[in-house]
C-alpha cells in the first residue's frame, strides 16, 4: 500500500497546471482531493510519474450564484458545499446528496470536480449533475469549453475530457422555486458507493431522472424523464430499468440490484413528489 | 488519625478493588497518543521487510528473478525460499501439529502467499523491491470448496504430504484430507434419532470471517551480534509461547531470545500463530545484523493472517412431541485452507466444539469434525470466542430455533424446558465437559421479563397483520439466544499447545512504602488487565490498586504464561494474582502477628490491615507491615514480601448470557435496523463492570458485524474478494447498534474469586441472536435456515425465494 515513487507538483494557476500536463503526458495526473487517485496509486494501480496538486489554484474555488446558474469551481470540497446556505436554498437537491458521500472526513478534503471529473461509475455527483442538467467547464491548451453532464460520461474512468484539459467549474442551472427533489441511496454502511442510488426533480414543466452505481457510467433517461413529468410513474420506472446495467459485485447479484433500483427510484420519486409546491 | 476515624467500607473504597468501576489506567496514555505499538518501535539502522505475495491461488513456482529487485536503490536482500532452507527455516510447525511455508517452496496455496521477503533501508524502497521481483508461475486446478476438495479427483494441495496417512491427529483418508475428530456415543445418538418423536436436521454454514484488529500483525527482530542475544517486539499474544517456539524452530537458545509484546491495537485471535513475517524478520536480522521491521498492510491482514470460523455443521436434533431435547447429531466440514494453522489446544483439532450441547440438558450426543485443506488462507482462529466456542453456539441455538419450526413451538419456551437445571450443577455434558456452575432458568426470566417479551410477540404479530394487508413492508424479528461458554483454557492434564501446559502465572511484589509491582504470563491487548488485575491484588491484599503496577508482555522480566486468548486471563491468570496475593496476605499475617506480640492465629485480616481478634484497634496495616518486612529481623520469617503462583485451573469456568435482539427488516431492499438489542452476561464475580460492558459492547459489535455482513470470500479462482474496508464490513459508530447490559451472578466454585472470563461472551451470543432475529421475521412465511451474513442482498433473496416480493 505504498505508491512508487513520483513528483509532486503544486501550481498557483491553472496555465501552470496545463503545462505541465503537456510536458509530461500521460504520466502525469492532476490530483484534487485525491481520495480517488491516491488508493489507486498506492495499490499501484495508477502508475504516474507526475502528480500536479490543484489546490494552490484560487481560481478553482468558490461558489456563486447569479442568473439562474449556480457555479461551483472544481475544487470546492463537499463540505462547503454542503455548508453553503444560499447553495442549499436555490438546489436542495445538492446538498441532500453531498450529505450522504462517504462521511465528514472524506467531505472535508473530497472536491466536487474530481468527484464529477474522474469518471468511477460509484461516484455519487456525476448522476446529480447529470439530473440537475450540469456543463462542466474544461479548461487545456486550446482554451476554454463546455460539456454537458449527460454527454461527459464515455465508460468507466472515460469522459469527455482530453488528457491535457482540466475541469475547473461546473455549471447548474437553478430549478424553478417549488421544484420537487430528491436524492435516495441505498449502502452498506457510511462511506461505502451506493448499491442504488437515484435522483429525482419533478418541476411543473418536466422531470429529470438519473441513477448511480447501476452502470459504468451514470444513467440519466430522458424517456424517464418524460413519463414521469407525465405522472407515469411506473412509466418512468420502467424506462429507468431498461437503460440501467448493473454487475454483480460484493453489494449483491444483478436481480438483486435491479430490484434494488425501482425500489430506491420509486422512494426518491415519493418524496421528490411530496416537496414539490 | 485518619485510618481510625474511617469505616471499614471508607477504607475498602479507597482501594478500589474488585468490584469497583475503576477507570482504566491505560487510557492516560492512549487516549493522548502515547501508547507504544510495535510500529512506534525506531532503532538505529533499522531495516524494514516486506512480502511479495502470490496473485494466485493454486500454482507451481517456476523461479524468482530478484535481480531487479536487488538493482532498487536501498534493497539491501531478497530471501526465498531457497535462502531459507539451509537453516531450515524455509518451513514452520503450526500450532496445530501440521507445518507451514515460511515463503513458497516450489508452490503456492493460497492468493496472498508469502513467496519472497525483500529487506530494504525503508519502507518505500521495500515497497519498490516487492514491485520488481520478478515471479513465474504456472497455475494449478484452484479448489475452494471443502466438500469438493474431498472429491476422489480433486487437486492435490499439499504435496508435501503425499503418501502420509497418519496426521496431527489421527488417520488421513484423502489427500486434501487433515483429521477427523469424533466425540460422544455415536451409535447410541443414532438409535435415539432412528425413535424420536420428531428430528430437525439442518446443515448450518458459519461462513468465513477474520478477526481483523484495527492494528495489524507486526514485529521488530534485533540480533545483537556481540551478546549473541536476539530481542523480538511484536504483536503477540503470548510471547512466552512464542519465545519457546522461536528457540526450538531457530536453534536459538531460549534464554539468549528476549520476546516483548508491547501494546497491543486488538488480538481477538489473530495475534496467536507464529506467521512467515516473524520467521522472516529474524533471518534478516541475524543475516544483516541490524533490527528488520515487519508490519503488515490492511490488506496484508485480510489475505494472510488468520482467518475464523468456515464451519460446516450439518446438524440433527431429537425431541419428544413435547419440546423435550433427547439427542443431537453433528457433522462438521472445517475448511482449514492450504495449512492447518489453527491456535487450538492440542488435544482438541476444533477446539472445544463439543460445547455444541449448548446450555441444554441433551442425554445423548456425538459430534464428528473433519478438517480439510482448501486453497485458502490458513488460520482458523478463535476470534474473539474460546476455541470454536462461537461456532458451536451458533449451531446449537440455530438447531434450537429449527427444531422450535418443526415443533410449531415458541422458541423461548423450548430453551426454558430444555435447560440444564440449577440443581444439575456440577453437570456432566454428553460429549465430556463438566459444566461447573450456572442458573440458566433465573437468567431466561429475567431477560424475557426486561424485554417485554410477550408484549414484543402481540406486536410483531400485528406487523405481520399489516404486512399482510399491505401497509407495510417491514417485518419485525425476534432473536433468542442462550449461550454457553467454555472458556479459561486450561487444566494441564487436558490442555496443552505444543506440549505447553495451558496453566498462567502472576508473580507480586510489595515494595518497602505498600505499593507494589505484578506481572503476569498474559498479555493485553486492550482488555484492560492494568487496570482489574490490580483491583484482584487490591481486594487480596488490601492495597490501593492506585499503588499497584501492571507488568505483561516482556518474557525476560514476566513469569511463562501461555497467553491471553480464549477468555483464559481471568480465568486462569487471574486466579494465579489471587492465589499469589494470598501468599503475601499469609507471610503479612506472620509479620503483623510479630509486630503486635501475638500468635498468628490471634490476628485476622480487616480490608486493609491485620487487626487483633476481638482488639480491633490494634493492628498494623498493610503499609506497616510492607515496611516492616524490609527492616526486621523476625524469627523464621524470611525478608521481603513477594509471591509467585503458577496456577493450573481444575477445571474450564462456563460464563453464560441470555440476549435478544429486536430487528425491523425490509423486506424490499434488504435492510435492517437493530431497534434493541439486550445482553444478560454471567461471568461469575464482577471485578470491574465498567470494563465488562465495554467487554459487551465490543463484542456485540463485532457480533453484529459477522452476523450481518462481515466475511472473507472468494471466487471460484481463489481470489480474494474482501481484502480492503470497502468490502470487509466493519460498523462503525453509525451502524453499531445501542445495547443495554444485565446481568446475574453465578460464581464459578472452582475459582479463587469465582471469576469466570467475559471478554468474548458477546461475540459468542451476539452472533446467533442477530442471526436468529433476522430468520424469526420470515419464520411466519417459512423459512428455516439462511446462511450469515445476512447482509441486504441475501436478506432479500430469502424474501424473493419466499415469493414477497410480487
Amino acid at each position: 500500500m505504498i505508491p512508487a515513487g513520483f513528483e509532486y507538483h503544486r501550481p498557483a494557476d491553472l496555465a501552470s497546471a496545463v503545462d505541465i500536463l503537456r510536458a509530461h503526458g500521460d504520466e502525469a495526473r492532476v490530483v484534487a482531493g485525491g481520495h480517488s487517485l491516491i488508493p489507486m496509486m498506492k495499490l499501484r494501480m495508477a502508475d504516474l510519474r507526475h502528480l500536479i496538486d490543484l489546490q494552490a489554484i484560487g481560481a478553482l474555488k468558490g461558489i456563486t450564484i447569479a442568473e439562474g446558474t449556480a457555479t461551483l469551481g472544481a475544487m470546492t470540497t463537499q463540505h462547503e458545499l454542503i455548508e453553503n446556505a444560499d447553495l442549499a436554498a436555490a438546489i436542495p437537491l445538492l446538498r441532500e446528496a453531498a450529505l450522504q458521500i462517504a462521511d465528514p472526513q472524506v467531505r472535508y478534503m473530497g472536491t466536487v470536480g474530481g468527484n464529477v471529473a474522474n469518471g468511477d461509475p460509484g461516484n455519487d455527483m456525476p448522476g446529480l449533475m447529470q439530473c440537475l442538467d450540469a456543463r462542466f467547464e474544461l479548461y487545456g491548451a486550446e482554451g476554454t469549453r463546455q460539456v454537458a453532464a449527460r454527454d461527459f460520461y464515455e465508460a468507466a474512468y472515460f469522459t469527455a475530457r482530453s488528457d491535457l484539459e482540466i475541469l475547473t467549474k461546473i455549471l447548474i442551472p437553478v430549478p424553478a422555486s417549488g421544484t420537487g427533489y430528491a436524492y435516495a441511496k441505498q449502502k452498506r454502511k457510511i462511506g461505502d458507493y451506493a448499491t442504488a442510488a437515484a435522483a429525482v426533480l419533478i418541476g411543473s414543466d418536466g422531470a429529470s431522472v438519473a441513477m448511480t452505481n447501476l452502470s459504468d457510467t451514470p444513467v440519466w433517461s430522458e424517456e424517464a424523464g418524460t413519463a414521469l413529468a407525465s405522472g407515469d410513474i411506473e412509466g418512468c420506472v420502467a424506462a429507468m430499468l431498461a437503460a440501467i446495467d448493473p454487475q454483480e459485485d460484493m453489494r449483491g447479484p444483478i436481480a438483486f440490484k435491479k430490484h434494488v433500483a425501482a425500489v430506491i427510484l420509486r422512494r426518491a420519486i415519493d418524496s421528490a413528489l411530496s416537496r414539490r409546491a | 488519625m485518619k485510618d481510625e476515624v474511617q469505616s471499614p467500607e471508607e477504607r475498602s473504597a479507597t482501594l478500589k478493588g474488585m468490584g469497583c468501576s475503576r477507570k482504566r489506567v491505560e487510557d492516560v496514555r492512549f487516549t493522548q497518543g502515547r501508547g507504544n505499538y510495535v510500529d512506534d518501535i525506531k532503532l538505529d539502522g533499522m531495516l524494514t521487510g516486506d512480502f511479495v505475495r502470490s496473485p494466485y491461488a493454486h500454482a507451481r513456482v517456476l523461479s524468482i528473478d530478484t535481480e531487479a529487485a536487488l538493482a532498487v536503490p536501498g534493497v539491501l536482500a531478497v530471501l526465498t525460499a531457497k535462502d531459507l532452507e539451509p537453516l531450515g527455516l524455509h518451513w514452520m510447525p503450526t500450532l496445530a501439529g501440521d507445518k507451514q511455508m515460511v515463503l513458497a517452496d516450489g508452490k503456492v496455496l493460497f492468493q496472498g502467499q508469502e513467496v519472497a521477503y525483500v529487506v530494504a533501508t525503508d519502507r518505500y524502497a521495500a515497497a519498490d523491491g516487492v514491485a520488481a521481483v520478478e515471479v513465474d508461475y504456472e497455475d494449478l486446478p484452484v479448489v475452494t470448496d471443502p466438500f469438493k476438495a474431498m472429491d476422489p479427483d480433486a487437486p492435490v494441495l499439499r504435496e508435501d504430504l503425499a503418501g502420509q496417512t497418519e496426521g496431527a491427529h489421527g488417520p488421513r483418508r484423502h489427500h486434501n484430507h487433515i483429521f477427523t475428530w469424533e466425540q460422544g456415543d455415536k451409535a447410541a445418538t443414532e438409535a435415539v434419532l432412528a425413535e424420536a418423536d420428531v428430528v430437525a436436521e439442518e446443515m448450518v454454514y458459519y461462513h468465513r470471517t477474520h478477526p481483523m484488529p484495527l492494528e495489524t500483525c507486526g514485529c521488530v527482530a534485533s540480533m545483537d551480534k556481540v551478546t549473541g542475544k536476539l530481542t523480538l517486539w511484536g504483536t503477540f499474544q503470548a510471547p512466552h509461547a512464542v519465545r519457546t517456539v522461536a528457540s526450538l524452530i531457530s536453534g536459538i537458545a531460549e534464554h539468549n531470545i528476549r520476546v516483548i509484546s508491547p501494546d497491543i491495537g486488538g488480538g481477538f485471535g489473530n495475534k496467536v500463530g507464529v506467521y512467515p513475517g516473524y520467521v522472516c524478520s529474524i533471518v534478516a536480522s541475524i543475516v544483516t545484523g541490524k533490527p528488520v521491521k515487519w508490519v503488515e498492510s490492511r490488506m496484508d491482514n485480510l489475505m494472510s493472517t488468520a482467518f475464523a470460523r468456515d464451519y460446516w455443521m450439518q446438524g440433527k436434533i431429537a425431541a419428544t412431541k413435547e419440546g423435550r431435547i433427547t439427542g443431537l447429531w453433528c457433522h462438521t466440514t472445517a475448511d482449514h485452507g492450504g495449512f492447518d494453522a489453527c491456535a487450538d489446544p492440542t488435544k482438541f483439532p476444533a477446539g472445544f466444539m463439543n460445547i455444541c450441547t449448548g446450555s441444554y440438558d441433551i442425554p445423548v450426543a456425538y459430534l464428528a469434525v473433519d478438517g480439510v485443506y482448501t486453497n485458502k488462507a490458513p488460520g482458523g482462529v478463535a476470534y474473539r470466542c474460546s476455541f470454536r466456542v462461537t461456532e458451536a453456539a451458533y449451531f446449537i441455538e440455530r438447531m434450537i430455533e429449527v427444531l422450535a419450526i418443526k415443533l410449531n413451538m415458541d422458541a423461548a419456551e423450548l430453551r426454558r424446558i430444555n435447560f440444564i437445571r440449577k440443581e444439575q450443577f456440577p453437570y456432566q455434558s454428553a460429549l465430556g465437559w463438566e459444566y461447573d456452575s450456572g442458573d440458566y432458568h433465573t437468567a431466561w426470566e429475567k431477560a424475557l421479563n426486561a424485554v417485554g417479551y410477550d408484549g414484543l410477540r402481540r406486536e410483531q404479530a400485528e406487523r405481520l397483520e399489516a404486512f399482510k394487508r399491505g401497509e407495510t413492508r417491514k417485518l419485525i424479528g425476534i432473536g433468542l439466544t442462550h449461550f454457553t461458554e467454555i472458556v479459561g483454557a486450561g487444566p494441564v492434564k487436558n490442555c496443552d499447545i505444543l506440549g505447553l501446559g495451558m496453566f498462567d502465572s502472576c508473580e507480586i511484589r510489595i515494595h518497602p512504602t505498600g505499593s507494589a509491582i505484578a506481572r503476569l504470563g498474559t498479555i493485553s491487548q486492550g482488555q484492560g488487565h492494568a487496570t482489574t488485575f490490580a483491583q484482584i491484588i487490591a481486594s487480596e491484599i488490601g492495597i490501593p490498586a492506585d499503588d499497584i503496577t501492571l507488568e505483561e508482555g516482556d518474557t525476560d522480566t514476566a513469569p511463562y504464561g501461555l497467553g491471553t486468548y480464549g477468555s483464559r486471563s481471568t480465568p486462569v491468570a487471574g486466579a494465579a494474582t489471587a492465589m499469589a496475593a494470598r501468599k503475601i496476605r499469609a507471610k503479612a499475617q506472620m509479620i503483623a502477628a510479630y509486630l503486635l506480640e501475638v500468635h498468628d492465629d490471634d490476628v485476622e485480616f480487616d480490608v486493609d490491615r491485620f487487626v487483633v481478634k476481638g482488639a480491633p484497634e490494634r493492628f498494623k496495616t498493610m503499609k506497616e507491615i510492607a515496611f516492616a518486612s524490609y527492616n526486621q529481623a523476625i524469627p523464621g520469617v524470611e525478608p521481603g514480601l513477594e509471591a509467585v503462583s503458577y496456577y493450573d485451573p481444575p477445571n474450564m469456568t462456563y460464563p453464560f448470557g441470555a440476549y435478544i435482539c429486536v430487528m425491523e427488516i425490509d423486506v424490499d431492499t434488504g435492510e435492517h435496523a437493530v431497534r434493541s438489542f439486550y445482553a444478560l452476561d454471567d461471568c461469575g464475580t464482577r471485578i470491574n463492570p465498567m470494563i465488562i460492558e465495554g467487554q459487551v459492547h465490543g463484542g456485540a459489535t463485532e457480533g453484529y458485524a459477522i452476523a450481518m455482513g462481515q466475511e472473507i470470500a472468494y471466487d471460484e479462482m481463489g481470489n480474494h474478494k474482501t481484502a480492503t474496508l470497502m468490502d470487509f464490513f466493519v460498523p462503525t459508530a453509525w451502524e453499531t447498534p445501542h445495547y443495554t447490559t444485565d446481568f446475574t451472578v453465578t460464581p464459578s466454585p472452582h475459582h479463587p474469586i469465582g471469576a469466570k472470563g467475559v471478554g468474548e461472551s458477546p461475540n459468542v451470543g451476539s452472533v446467533p441472536c442477530f442471526s436468529n432475529a433476522v430468520h424469526d421475521a420470515f419464520r411466519p412465511f417459512g423459512l428455516v435456515q439462511s446462511h450469515m451474513p445476512h447482509d441486504h442482498w441475501r436478506i432479500w433473496k430469502i424474501a424473493e425465494d419466499l415469493g414477497l416480493h410480487v
